[in-house]
């Protein structure tokens, strides 16, 4: 699909009208995933390994059954057999079978009659654990010896001869990388980490189920995907997903980490068990221990520059721990690594590697950071040894309508070449840097999604709209929904309300991921007011008896499309829809597809930062994002994913990282210890919106979501490292390690 | 379990609950309070805060039977009638939240804030809510909306 | 349906030992579900990864899954790994 003509006169778009769910956010009325009750509901809580690895020979519940107040137990043998691929692995993440593979991994769940009862229950379940050896580091688990997570877990194409641990590879390229480097005035080589950080969403995982004998389920919960958390539980229940019908909550932050189900089947599956409505709420620590941080990182990179600050060449090979199952994004990170360079010679590869750890969950860009930060701060490194302007040498070799990217597509109409020129002409970057502080600058890229999506617009006999979508609002989409929906219409934004439908609503909607859901929903919804026109050109043709042809809509009136077609009043949407039932019934548009329009995003950002070589603190200065949004919908929620994906950059840079112990267990399951960024910690995050158009899409939206993620661990590395006189190659930046940096410099 | 007599938003409250359940269990579970977030259980993200007598608080850090005689307020109890509070009105004006979890212990805190320190400066902001932790704005949007109601309020008083 | 025509399909390298060590594969299809099960039958070994998702870009366009984008004459069509998010 493509939209040569971009719609471009525009009544609402680009404006900031609240949000619909706004009242409901600042009364405390919005009911998130926690936050709803059944009639006679049990408590559930889980309990889960405390050892990194160790095969499960026995689990005692009888001493546990007796507890008061305890109503229900599961384990794995209450869940389908007989699953292969994709859904035996979410089975096994959702409930251990023979072995635990990771600190936190559920092992057991209790229904009881309150909360603290079932927590209680928890203490007297026995099981019996023969502890094995672990490994949570990925490049101690490539290495001959590291203890197996499982044999035969490697997918197609994975090198043979590997340690079973790697299950996943991908290798991409063109041109010539050696000659490349012989042409080079400059090579530098060097190798990177970057730990596992958690998405951090304040709601912790939480869901209310209940489900009869027969198989009919109901499901209650704060989730990215709530069709997905049907299809799943379906398969894990060893049910079917039209029997279970998924209501989404208010979400409270996602990022990534709440598309996968977690705990949904062990609601259900104790719900089924008791014959009562069961809810499950996970405890921070649990979020921590067993939901989706996301992979950890080691990478090599090599890149050669010329003295005029051409590129002649780069190779990257990426490592990327997934935890204990399959699904670590290194493909991502390899494709995402070199996107930015117009590059002749270019060469990645990646491996997908297995630990002793919970299993990987996507967070913003997956895989894209991390790749950034490497390939960007080796960019830096080149650019100040060659005493060249680090914007410039982005621009020289950027990547550019027609120029081949580094994973072998040419590029369709793309932004950076413009994000690069704003960056160069913000005043940020003419202001002096701070004495004792660095300026960092870095480039980030990500695809963007479309997915399968189902809108569905209908009329009220008033005028007004009830617009149901499929993809939860993780930031503000409703509004955006609703402008869109009004735009095409021609009616006020007010009188159009957008709910996230319920499973049995609406057809399948993929999860709200990919940056997604302004773009397909948004599509989705245009396309829907413009089936629900033309029905109402047709019934406007109808009265006037005239060809429904002949009648067209403009700013919320049918109208006769020229003096042919006969002279008639101009009639609206309102007058129209009080005689719907009288005229042909209901008028409701609709529309479903999967849009293979999504256009991809680059952003740039630019950061000052100034570091206390004392006690190896930093502290964040000016901070600017600049990023291609296509076309900005609401402007305040297009920023509002820059400064946020910036703020979580700045974490994942400086202070956030999962932190195990030699028992393999997770050391810092806290907001206290896992630390992520204060109000006082940051400064105003400045923003830029880029607009060049996505032919993909009617208006030109673009996803605005992730890409925000992809520069700042880089951006601010190379600020740092320009601070500090030292290149900082591993993060987080905390301040142990920028004394150690200082230290062996 | 231990009978309670406490003061909510105003409106005299009783009930009942367990030595270990906290203020926010009680809020939540026994008094269908749910504005007030259980984001950590630990104190560390402020998504619970209500007031105590006037003192911004963690509720999972405090138990339910703590409330015996006190005064709480919650976020249910910010607005008058149908009318918004203006730190509500200015959070729907700025687009100061995303998701919206934190939203509620924000404004409680913040209208706390503002009733101490009617003309804080943007520093004063960012340590006073350093104790409410929000993952989607960057806080960017919600000091602005601070600062804005800040502003108002002043000109208004 | 238009008609099937040439189409120059190019492969990512960590492909190649599974397209008896091509790196292009050229086949007769129409759209994108035509091309992919083309390529299949030419390269039987590749079966297992187109399966187990891969997207394609037909002139800079990424098709992230749907089989029935039609792929015009002349286009540069890439398979490259399935494009998801976070």
């Amino acid at each position: 699909m493509a939209f040569d003509e971009a719609k471009k006169d525009f009544n609402l778009i680009g404006t900031r009208p609240a949000r619909p769910d706004g009242i409901d956010k600042v009364t405390g009325r919005a009911q998130f995933g926690a936050d709803k009750a059944a009639p006679g509901q049990l408590h559930a809580a889980i309990l889960r390994s405390p050892h990194a690895h160790a095969l499960i020979k026995s689990i005692d519940t009888s001493a546990a059954e007796k507890a008061k107040g305890v109503k229900g137990i599961v384990t794995r043998a209450d869940f389908a057999t007989g699953l292969k691929g994709e859904m035996w692995n979410k089975l096994e993440n959702v409930m251990a079978g023979e072995k635990a593979l990771y600190d936190g991994h559920a092992i057991a769940a209790v229904a009881a009659t309150s909360a603290l009862a079932a927590k209680d229950a928890l203490k007297l379940i026995k099981v019996d654990f023969e502890v094995l050896d672990h490994v949570t580091n990925v490049d101690e688990s490539m290495k001959d010896g590291a203890p197996v997570i499982r044999e035969g877990a490697a997918g197609p194409g994975t090198p043979e001869g590997m340690h079973p641990n790697v299950v996943g590879f991908y290798s991409s390229g063109h041109g010539d990388v050696d000659a490349g480097f012989a042409d080079a005035d400059l090579v530098i080589e060097d190798t990177f980490t970057t730990e596992a950080t958690h998405q951090g969403y304040i709601e912790p995982h939480a869901c209310l189920a209940q489900m009869g004998k027969d198989g009919k389920g109901e499901v209650w919960c704060c989730t990215q995907g709530h069709f997905n958390v049907a299809k799943v539980c379906g398969h894990l229940l060893g049910t079917e997903a039209s029997q279970i019908r998924v209501t989404a909550s208010e979400i409270g932050g996602g990022f990534g980490g709440k598309t996968e189900v977690f705990i949904e089947p062990v609601a259900l599956a104790l719900a089924k068990k008791t014959n009562r409505p069961v809810k499950l709420v996970m405890s921070r620590s649990e979020v921590f221990r067993a939901s989706g941080p996301t992979a950890s990182a080691s990478m090599d990179i090599k890149i050669g520059m010329k003295k005029d600050g051409t590129m002649t060449a780069g190779r990257g090979v990426f490592r990327l721990q997934g935890g204990a199952f399959p699904g670590a994004p290194g493909t991502f990170t390899a494709m995402c690594a070199f996107a930015p360079y117009a590059l002749e010679n270019v060469s990645q590869e990646a491996y997908d590697v297995m630990t002793n750890r919970p299993k990987q969950a996507a967070y913003r860009a997956p895989g894209s950071p991390m790749a950034a930060f490497a390939v960007e701060s080796v960019v830096d490194e080149l650019c100040n040894q060659l005493g060249l302007d680090p914007i410039e040498v982005r621009l020289k070799n950027a990547s550019r309508e027609g120029s081949k990217a580094s994973f072998g597509i040419n590029w369709p109409r793309i932004g950076l070449v413009e994000c690069l020129e704003a960056a160069k002409a913000h005043p940020h970057y003419s202001t002096a840097i701070p004495e004792n502080g660095g300026r960092g600058v870095s480039c980030g890229f990500w695809f963007n999604h479309g997915g399968e999506t189902a809108v569905s617009l209908a009329l009220a006999e008033d005028g007004t709209v009830s617009l149901s979508v499929g993809t939860p609002d993780i930031g503000g989409s409703r509004a955006s929904m609703c402008m869109m929906a009004a735009e095409e219409l021609g009616i006020k934004y007010d009188d159009i309300r957008t709910t996230i439908a319920d499973t049995a609503t609406l057809g399948y909607n993929e999860i709200s991921h990919g940056s997604r859901v302004t773009y397909a929903s948004g599509l989705a919804t245009i396309e829907a007011a413009r089936d629900t026109i033309k029905k109402l050109c047709k019934r406007a043709a109808a009265k006037w008896g005239i060809d429904e042809d002949a009648v067209y809509w403009e700013d919320g009136f049918a109208k006769p499309s020229g003096p042919n077609a006969g002279e008639f009043e101009p009639m609206s949407l309102t007058k129209i829809a009080s005689k719907m039932g009288a005229t042909g019934g209901p008028i409701v548009g609709h529309y479903e597809a999967t849009p293979e329009g999504a256009g991809v995003s680059f952003a740039v950002h630019i950061v000052d930062a100034e570091v206390d070589k004392e006690t190896g603190s930093t502290s964040v200065g000016r901070y600017t994002v600049i990023q291609d949004a296509g076309k900005a919908i609401h402007p305040s929620y297009v920023e509002g994913q820059f400064q946020g994906g910036a703020a979580q950059g700045i974490g994942w840079a400086l202070n956030e990282e999962y932190i195990y112990g030699e028992d393999g267990r997770l050391q810092n399951a806290g907001f206290l210890d896992y630390r992520i960024p204060v109000a006082s910690d940051l400064p105003m995050i400045d923003t830029v919106i880029v607009e060049v158009p996505n032919p993909g899409h009617p208006y030109g939206v673009r996803g605005v979501g992730e890409t925000s993620i992809c520069p700042p661990l880089a951006a601010i590395a190379n600020a740092v490292s320009n601070a500090a006189g030292v290149r900082m190659k591993s993060l987080p930046m905390s301040p142990p390690r920028i004394l150690k940096a200082l230290d062996e410099a | 379990m231990i009978h309670v007599t406490t003061t909510i938003n105003g409106d005299e409250t009783e009930f009942v609950c367990d030595p270990r359940e906290t203020l926010l269990d009680v809020l939540r579970d026994r008094l269908s309070l749910t504005g007030a977030k259980e984001g950590c259980g630990t104190g560390d993200c402020g998504a619970c805060s209500v007031t105590v007598d006037g003192t911004v608080v963690c509720s999972c850090l405090v138990l339910g039977a703590e409330a015996e005689g006190k005064e709480i307020g919650t976020v249910e109890g910010i607005a008058t009638g149908e009318d918004l509070h203006p730190i509500q009105q200015k959070f729907l004006d700025h687009a100061a939240l995303q998701c919206g979890i934190c939203t509620p212990g924000i404004l409680v805190a913040t209208k706390a804030l503002l009733e101490k320190h009617p003309d804080p400066t943007e520093t004063q902001v960012r340590y006073w809510l350093a104790g409410n932790l929000c993952r989607c704005t960057g806080y960017d949007k919600i000091i602005r909306a601070v600062m804005d109601a800040a502003k108002d309020m002043r000109s208004a008083a | 349906m238009s008609q099937k025509h040439k189409i120059e399909v190019a492969l990512w390298g960590g492909l190649k030992p599974f397209a008896d060590g091509n790196d292009k594969v050229e086949v007769e299809a129409a759209t994108t579900g035509q091309m992919l099960a083309a390529v299949i039958k030419k390269h039987p070994a590749l079966e297992d990864h187109i399966e187990a998702g891969v997207s394609v870009a037909v002139n800079g366009r990424v098709i992230a899954s749907s089989l029935t984008e039609p792929i015009p004459e002349g286009a540069e069509v890439v398979i490259i790994p399935q494009l998801k998010g976070g």
